[in-house]
């Protein structure tokens, strides 16, 4: 087993070569007048017929997505290869290592390139347009979609405070306090203006969404700190826009007006809103589409990112913000799309999306590595010693201050403990830096991308290596594992009504009376139009419910040891119980057992057989699927778990039953059900298996 | 003078609520009662629309009904409404309760499980749990589904296997969900922020 270290040896060859056979052009140049010499050639040594090349190298032709396909190849194997060294992936998050491998790669490149020319240096550097074009999207719809909106809505509130007045307080206080730096004489900064400074405090403010879930998604913490700092990363991408884009305005007119300062209030609304209404139209679309795709299944999926992604762009056409147009799409399709497309669809589309943001995550943080190497830097000591300074202190004492008004607001305080992992969490991350990218080339640009390096490693690795011993340290809530159990999702909605029926009465229009009209706006119209066929009415707990028996009849389905049968016998145990239930196995002769498994067996085959070749076009659904259509399933399952437990009770009973008996109880209960479906064999042979199943275990 | 009059006769109210907001919710109450008489009947309740169309609307009206009478006067008004005023931390320092507060954690599961537990046996069963069950979801389900739902849900919950759900148990899967949204649902801002329902109240007095 070839240890990591030489994997990443081999694979860094490997990229030099390829790199190595790139930029050296003369070879490949050489290769095209070679046939013509060839040719020559072979008319001088074989007279009749020139040479046919049997081999011939031409790499420039598809140069650039073997290129592209090499970096996203070595950013998976890395991904790979940290979680063979279990002890490393378990204190340092897999970010700092991804910016290493970033860090030796761009000096892999670098060295090799040392030798060509400097100004054409071939090493990629993560630049604007490839960063928030293609490489952030992914993550943000990915983030947007499965945002857990319950909990977003809740603390909405809180997370504006953060994202809007404490990105504003970050971007002035450390722009205002680098301004007083750069003033002291020793540090040799006199000729960054008040502008320049202010630009580049609007820059380093944001928190940023993809360091955030790259470092949370480690430590689990609770969904009510990470939506916090999650959702505050995410919504402050408004405030970063409209001051970058005021402060890069006002720093080449010079003078800023009362006029313009109102008008960079006004342009803060149009960004954000625009931004949202975008995203919602998108949204909108994309379930109303994606109520006509019953007989084009294998497209939905691409409907869903197709219209993500249009939004994002089309905010970005008019300035406005991408990433709340991202999300306002995503959370405004999903419960529509989701009632509409297949299970399939539904897997591939939560596959397909994690897939990606993975992707573009791992290739970010590589890329920041790599173009730390690669770009000029100016360093200057005070510069950046104070940038890193003021932020950690701008942070904590935002964090502080803002939490010191929230809490008068909120039912649930914010405790100390909190406030100091909301603080901490507030990482910076490639955005700033991309954004810093974008600035128009100066002494400064250089001097200030050094600085927001820096402040980005400081965050990532110092800040991202030490929460998680300091979430254990300070003994803050993780994330509860389970899963939602029916229990929860009744008594959930049961107080939303008490709360709503309570409100109603006190005459007072609160939370839970927006939130219920906005239901049953939702119910009345909205659902009739996006959502095809019955599901439309259909309620929001029996939905959850059959969502609940389809996961687990999946895995009763699945489950092919005879050992576990995890779904009925957790239906039974859920509590665990004290008296230890007598139940009588039926004795069945050896001779019977294998009977019975021979025809289970031969059942179980037979139905693989059956599967149809499928065409391109359309997944044509198996018979053996075909009964698994969703409706019909539910009917199954509903009477299976109510045999399932006929049997229960009849196995507690005292008595030995014997196996007759039993499968005359379940032949007798199937005229019980309505006479309309047919009962094919293979029906027959899987109910038989998981009966069997459960005698066996 | 009515709530100054409540405020002398019934000093457990002061510690529930504050002085300000009695006035607003005497204010409202005023404003539903519409024969004047310084009382609510149901119908008074009804006339509310929103809480109409509210699946639990009938129950409800019915917790702030004490046994077998038909009208509630200011006093039982505000009893019912105490049980929802959030917790404040400062509160549990100031003075030691003598006996519960209203607004305990415990009094207001017991309120939400006496909205379940209509025949008041201290116990949910699956009849009542199928009432409260169809009451949410309609008229579209079958008997057949929202059975086996009740079903799982009793199977769930119940620990001490009588097939229904005790108030322990209860209370145990309210920890369960209050452990995962972290905060006490049973609050709502009303008693706090009933300035907002006091412009409504009076406004809307003719609903």
């Amino acid at each position: 087993m070839a240890s990591p270290g030489v994997r990443v040896l081999l694979l860094l060859v490997l990229v030099s070569s390829a790199h190595g056979d790139a930029s050296g052009i003369n070879r490949t140049r050489g290769n095209r007048t070679l046939t013509p010499e060839e040719e020559e050639d072979s008319q001088q040594h074989h007279n009749n017929t020139k040479a046919f090349p049997v081999l011939s190298f031409n790499f420039e032709h598809v140069r650039k997505p073997f290129e592209i396909s090499l970096w996203i190849l070595l950013a998976l194997l890395m991904k790979l290869g940290f979680h063979l060294i279990p002890r490393v992936s378990h204190i340092v998050p897999e970010s700092c290592l991804l910016i290493v491998v970033g860090l030796l790669v761009g000096g892999v490149i670098k060295a090799l390139d040392s030798d060509a020319s400097d100004t054409n240096s071939s090493v990629p550097v993560l630049n604007t347009k490839l960063f928030f074009l293609y490489l952030l999207p992914p993550i943000i719809l990915d983030a947007g979609y499965f945002l857990p909106i319950r909990h977003f809505t809740e603390n909405l509130g809180t997370i504006l405070m953060f994202a809007v007045v404490g990105t504003l307080w970050n971007a002035f206080f450390i722009g205002g306090m680098m301004y007083g730096v750069c003033q002291i004489e020793a540090a040799q900064l006199g000729d960054v203006d008040l502008l320049s400074c202010l630009l580049f405090g609007s820059i380093i403010s944001a928190v940023d969404p993809v360091a955030v879930l790259a470092v949370f998604e480690e430590i689990h913490i609770n969904e009510l700190l990470y939506i916090l700092v999650f959702g505050e990363s995410l919504l402050n991408d408004a405030v970063t826009v409209v001051l970058y884009h005021l402060f890069e305005e006002f720093s080449h007119a010079g003078t800023v007006t009362i006029t313009d300062a109102f008008l960079g209030v006004i342009c803060f609304f149009v960004v954000s809103l625009g931004g949202v209404m975008i995203g919602l139209i998108y949204g909108i679309v994309g379930a109303f589409t994606s109520r006509f795709t019953l007989h084009s299944r294998v497209i939905e999926p691409l409907f869903v990112f197709l219209y993500s992604y249009m939004a994002y762009l089309s905010a970005e056409v008019f300035h406005l913000s991408g990433i709340m147009s991202l999300i306002a799409c995503g959370v405004a399709m999903r419960p529509y799309v989701e009632a509409n497309i297949s299970h399939k669809s539904y897997t591939t589309i939560k596959y397909f999306m994690k897939m990606w943001s993975s992707v573009s995550e791992t290739l970010i943080f590589i890329f920041l590595g790599v173009s730390t190497v690669a770009g000029p830097h100016v360093w200057n000591w005070t510069f950046v010693i104070f940038t890193v300074i003021l932020c950690l202190v701008s942070r904590v004492l935002g964090v502080v201050g803002l939490t010191f008004i929230i809490n008068k607001f909120r039912i649930v305080k914010l405790t100390k403990k909190d406030q100091f992992i909301v603080a901490y969490g507030g990482l910076r991350g490639a955005i700033a830096f991309s954004l810093g990218f974008l600035l128009t080339d100066t002494h400064m640009k250089t001097m200030f991308l050094t600085a927001i390096i820096t402040v980005i490693f400081f965050t990532v690795f110092v800040q991202g290596m030490t929460i998680r011993p300091l979430v254990e340290l300070l003994a803050v809530k993780k994330k509860k594992e389970t899963k939602r159990s029916i229990n929860e999702e009744i008594h959930t909605q049961f107080l939303d009504h008490l709360l709503t029926g309570i409100e109603d009465v006190c005459g007072h229009y609160g939370h839970h009376h927006w939130k219920d009209k906005l239901n049953r706006f939702n119910k009345t119209y909205v659902k009739k139009c996006l959502i095809s066929g019955e599901r439309s009415t259909e309620p929001q707990l029996i939905s959850f419910y059959n969502k609940m028996e389809l996961r687990q009849a999946m895995m009763l389905v699945e489950s092919g040891s005879l050992a576990v049968l995890p779904s009925l016998t957790s239906m039974q145990n859920i509590q665990p119980r004290d008296t230890v239930k007598q139940r009588v196995i039926p004795s069945i002769s050896k001779r019977r057992e294998e009977e019975i498994r021979k025809m289970l067996r031969s059942n179980l085959q037979k139905t693989r057989q059956r599967l149809r070749s499928y065409s391109r076009h359309d997944l044509m659904m198996d018979p053996f699927e075909e009964d698994l259509s969703e409706v019909k399933f539910r009917k199954q399952r509903v009477e299976m778990g109510r045999r399932v437990r006929l049997t229960e009770t009849h196995l507690n009973v005292h008595n030995s039953l014997s196996f007759k008996g039993m499968v005359s109880q379940m032949g007798y209960s199937m005229p019980l059900q309505g006479g309309e479906r047919k009962e094919n064999k293979q029906m027959k042979a899987l109910k038989m298996w998981g009966f069997i199943m459960f005698i066996f275990s | 003078m009515v709530v100054k009059n409540c405020l002398l006769l019934c000093p457990v109210f002061v510690s529930a609520v504050s002085h300000s907001q009695i006035t607003r919710l005497y204010s409202r109450f005023t404003s539903l009662d519409k024969g004047e008489n310084g009382t609510l009947s149901r119908e008074d309740f009804q006339r509310i629309p929103e809480l109409a169309i509210n699946p639990l609307g009938d129950r409800i009206i019915n917790a702030f009904f004490p046994e077998g009478e038909d009208q509630v006067n200011f006093r039982g008004f505000m009893r019912t409404l105490a049980h929802f005023r959030p917790i404040e931390d400062n509160e549990k320092n100031k003075n030691p309760p003598t006996s519960e507060p209203l607004n305990s954690r415990t009094n207001k599961l017991l309120f939400a499980f006496r909205l379940y537990d209509l025949d008041r046996d201290d116990k949910i069963s699956r009849d009542e749990l199928l009432q409260v069950l169809r009451m949410m979801v309609g008229v579209n389900i079958s008997d057949e589904q929202l059975g086996s739902i009740a079903d799982r849900t009793i199977q769930e919950a119940d620990t001490n296997g009588d097939n229904s759900i005790s108030f322990s148990e209860f209370i145990k899967a309210d920890d369960q969900r209050h452990e995962r949204t972290w905060k006490h649902r049973l609050d709502t801002h009303i008693v706090t922020y009933v300035t907002a329902g006091v412009t409504n109240a009076g406004s809307t007095g003719t609903r």
